[in-house]
């Protein structure tokens, strides 16, 4: 693993306060009481968590925790399974986002998920999607946006002289960057990012991991990954999830040097499992 | 900021989408519309004369299909004792024993004579056996029906023995059964199911075929003398009636019309179901 | 233990000639299968040198002038199939034109908002549609659709739309149009079945990055699972067409049956099927025969490339989908 000595979280991190987590009036996501149902069986129980604006927020926890179900009922993707139910209250800038429309929380809060998933079409029409369907038609807007999105996903240098080049012929890290220039395009307040590294070699993730910090003075990131050290480099705060339980949600540095609970301990520590 | 999504979206979706519920319940409609004007006007003109009688010469009210329904009967008995082994060792041979190369070739052969219009599966049967025979007979019927089953036959037999583990033919080798001892008393039984209900599919298929009989087994208003001489078919008199001028013949081409599509869609759902469950019932 | 060598030479005999038998069992059941492949390549073989010998006469008689020739005369001797092509194309055509767009709509409607439950047994039903035979199509074309245009449908057509050249001109029922309707109803659960496997062939996670965007569903749908899907919709469209193309008895009775090329669709036509469907048995004279054997041949030659463009845009899609 390389370790990225520029982007030390320790040295940039303002430290949270536990207490400012959860009760801060200005958080952009609010969480009461969630819980969340595969048909009969209870994926998620009674989750309360706030999530601060322009953080890195990070979720860990062994697989089948419920982190990445927990993200993707943020933008109600689960929606999209059928057989489920989600019961709580998920408050967006204070606004209930489960009684919003559908589409206009996707709108507002975005994803880049654990495989890349570019569409058949060119580089410039991938970024371009979200825009077109919302309506921007004028082309030097559709163009500007394009190229201020593929910069801050650390991608342009690499594409811009080959926009029109199908979306396929890009390296996986490079498609996974892509589909976050393409989500960064139509601005979202939220981005989730559910494991997005998974599958990418170390210097990919590296680029990603670079990326993800230069852009959240522009959003508020919620990111779901299976390896500890990425939360460690990157989160502000981290969420420990268990059995579909919110074990422990903190400071990310408490969390790995000086966690609350036993089965957070155990887990950060290697002891888990 | 983006604004939210607009008003005109939403509307776009929601007529858009009901529109291809719409396009659907539209198409089934048709389906049962057929279904339910069969049965009216097939049930009404019905009765056991249908079954019974010959046709009554034109302009005599009365009379059956009797003779149809045998020479039906008969042509189809053919079609499977000629396409059902053919395409059923063929489809073993692709299973079991073929090349890359050869299987290639003779899936795409046998696409190709899938994609063959039945009536040009006519003209063969007629220039093979009629011409030269210098008559019209079931034996030609039922050779252009067995053609027809046979691309469906070849398919079917590959797939339902490919999805058979290859763990059950390894077990049946490590007790020193023969490649063939295998293949047919161990792989075949065990996808024994899906082959039958394969077939009747086929069979359903060619039953309500009725270009390519038209100049092979012709038709007869009479008993067929045999499988050599022409014989009356089930879908030649649905045709031949339906154009006729005669009202009478009209009731006795929609008798024949509910009889046939009775028995093709009967054949066809009891395959299905088969063959819907038939993969559990595989796996245990 | 052995009692005597005898005996003992005996079993070995017997489970040496059993092997053997066996041995010669697994060869003929090896050479039975082969020969069934084989012979499959041989009566497709057959199908062609059969139609090709066959048509020779009309071949070297015609030559290419066949295709293009408007006059069928039987009694004079001479044969020319363009009314026949013409008819072929158009109600195929007029059939896609019906028939795709509610196949698509259906076909989307199966894949991408019905429970999986309900479209199951929706396609189920949909592809009843394909079982049913042509004949029974035949027949309700003849007894209900032919009445149904001439009293309903054309006047509408007509009243809206008389000033077109294809609705011009007097209408008796039978027609292009009828035919052409006919056909949309027996082609639909192709592009039904095939579309919706694609559909549903199209990756998931094209679905999801599309919504996430905050798009509609249908967005999604028409912007990116389509488009995902097109080349096998493409695929299934055609193969929809090679159906269309060799469709004899549903077309054979409500066409009309008179070899004519006009513009209006109200007017009866003919088709390559109808024609060989009508005429084969009471042809007279080898020329009349051979003319008809190479409207067969036509027929073959037309279907196979439609089929085969089918199959390899069906493949492409699925080969990307998986």
């Amino acid at each position: 693993m390389a370790t990225p000595q520029a982007i030390r979280p320790t040295q940039i991190n303002v430290p949270i306060e536990t207490e400012s987590v959860k009760a801060s009036p200005m958080a952009k996501l609010k969480i009461r009481n969630l819980n969340f149902y595969y048909g009969s069986f209870q994926a998620l129980h009674d989750i309360d968590m706030a999530i601060q604006p322009n953080k890195i927020t990070a979720f860990i926890g062994p697989s089948g925790c419920g982190k990445s179900t927990f993200l993707r009922t943020m933008n109600r993707m689960n929606e999209t399974v059928r057989n489920t139910k989600v019961e709580g209250e998920l408050l967006l800038d204070d606004e209930n986002l489960l009684t919003m429309d559908v589409t206009n929380v996707r709108r507002r809060v975005g994803m880049v998920f654990q495989k890349s998933n570019p569409f058949p079409k060119s580089i410039f029409d991938n970024v371009a999607y979200g825009l077109h369907v919302n309506g921007i038609r004028k082309k030097s807007v559709i163009e500007d946006a394009v190229q201020r999105s593929l910069e801050h996903a650390a991608l342009w240098t690499e594409v811009k002289d080959t926009l029109n080049r199908p979306a396929s012929a890009l390296s996986g890290g490079q498609q996974q960057r892509l589909c976050i220039a393409r989500a960064l395009a139509v601005e979202p307040e939220v981005l989730l990012l559910d494991e997005p590294c998974s599958a990418l070699d170390p210097i990919a993730t590296l680029k990603i991991e670079e990326l993800l910090f230069q852009i959240k003075n522009l959003t508020t990131i919620v990111i779901v990954t299976h390896n500890m050290q990425q939360a460690a480099r990157l989160a502000d705060s981290t969420g420990f999830f268990l059995l579909g339980k919110l074990i422990e949600f903190n400071d990310t540095r408490k969390i790995f040097q000086n966690p609350g609970k036993k089965e957070t301990e155990d887990y950060v520590t290697g002891r888990f499992g | 900021m983006m604004v939210e999504i607009s008003r005109q979206r939403k509307v776009v979706n929601a007529v858009m989408l009901s529109l291809s519920g719409l396009c659907t319940v539209v198409v089934i409609a048709v389906l049962f519309f057929i279904l339910g004007y069969l049965l009216w006007h097939g049930i009404s003109s019905l009765n056991l004369d249908f079954f019974t009688k010959l046709p009554k010469p034109s302009g005599e009210s009365g009379g059956g299909m009797a003779n149809a329904i045998v020479g039906s009967g008969k042509v189809l008995l053919l079609a499977t004792a000629i396409g059902v082994p053919v395409g059923f060792l063929a489809g073993v041979y692709l299973a079991e024993y073929s090349g890359k190369a050869f299987a290639f070739l003779l899936r795409y052969v046998v696409d190709l004579l899938n994609g063959v219009p039945s009536i040009v599966i006519g003209i063969v049967a007629y220039a093979v056996v009629v011409r030269p025979m210098r008559h019209y007979s079931t034996f030609a019927g039922g050779l252009a029906l067995g053609i027809m089953m046979i691309p469906i036959a070849v398919r079917t037999t590959e797939e339902f023995l490919r999805a058979i583990p290859n763990s059950l033919r390894e077990g049946a080798l490590a007790l020193g059964a023969t490649k063939a001892k295998t293949v047919f008393t161990v792989v075949v039984p065990a996808a024994i199911s899906g082959l039958v209900s394969g077939m009747m599919l086929n069979l359903a298929r060619v039953a309500g075929e009725t270009a390519p009989l038209l100049f092979t087994a012709l038709g007869n208003t009479f008993w067929s003398k045999g499988w050599l001489a022409p014989t009356a078919t089930l879908p030649v008199m649905i045709y031949n009636y339906a154009i006729a001028p005669e009202e009478d013949l009209h009731k006795q081409a929609w008798a024949a019309g509910f009889v046939l599509l009775t028995l093709v869609l009967l054949i066809n759902v009891t395959a299905r179901v088969i063959i819907a469950r038939g993969p559990a019932s595989a796996r245990r | 233990m052995a009692t005597s060598t005898l005996s003992q030479q005996d079993s070995r005999l017997a489970v040496h000639s059993l092997f053997k038998r066996a041995r010669g069992g697994d060869e003929i059941a090896y050479l039975l299968t082969l020969a069934s492949a084989v012979g499959i390549l041989v009566i497709v073989g057959l199908i062609v040198v059969e139609l090709w010998i066959n048509s020779q006469p009309t071949v070297h008689r015609f030559g290419f002038s066949f295709l293009t020739g408007t006059r069928w005369d039987p009694n004079g001797d001479h044969f020319g199939a363009l009314p026949f092509i013409y008819g072929t194309c158009v109600t195929s055509l007029l059939a896609l034109l019906i028939a795709v767009p509610f196949g698509v709509a259906a076909s989307i409607f199966l894949a991408e908002m019905a429970p999986p439950g309900i479209s199951n047994v929706l396609t189920f039903l949909i592809e009843l549609l394909a079982a049913v035979p042509s004949v029974i199509y035949g027949l309700i074309g003849i007894f209900v659709l032919v009445p149904f245009n001439r009293d309903y449908l054309v006047p509408v057509l007509t009243h809206l739309f008389g000033y077109l050249p294809i609705f011009k001109g007097d209408f008796y029922g039978v027609s292009f149009l009828s035919a052409g309707l006919v056909l949309s109803v027996m082609v639909v659960p192709f592009i039904v079945s095939v579309s919706r496997e694609v559909l549903l062939a199209v990756p998931r996670e094209q679905r999801e990055a599309s919504l996430a965007l905050g798009t509609t569903k249908w967005e999604t749908t028409w912007q990116i699972v389509i488009p995902n899907a097109s080349t096998g919709i493409i695929g299934s469209i055609f193969l929809a067409l090679a159906r269309a193309l060799g469709e004899t008895m549903a077309v054979t009775m409500v066409i009309g049956n008179t070899p004519k090329i006009t513009a209006s669709l109200l007017s009866p036509g003919y088709s390559i099927a109808a024609v060989i469907a009508n005429e084969f048995a009471e042809a007279s004279g080898s020329l009349y025969v051979s003319s008809l054997i190479f409207l067969g041949l036509v027929l073959f030659g037309l279907t196979i490339v439609i089929n085969a463009l089918a199959r390899i845009f069906v493949i492409t899609t699925q080969r990307r989908g998986s």
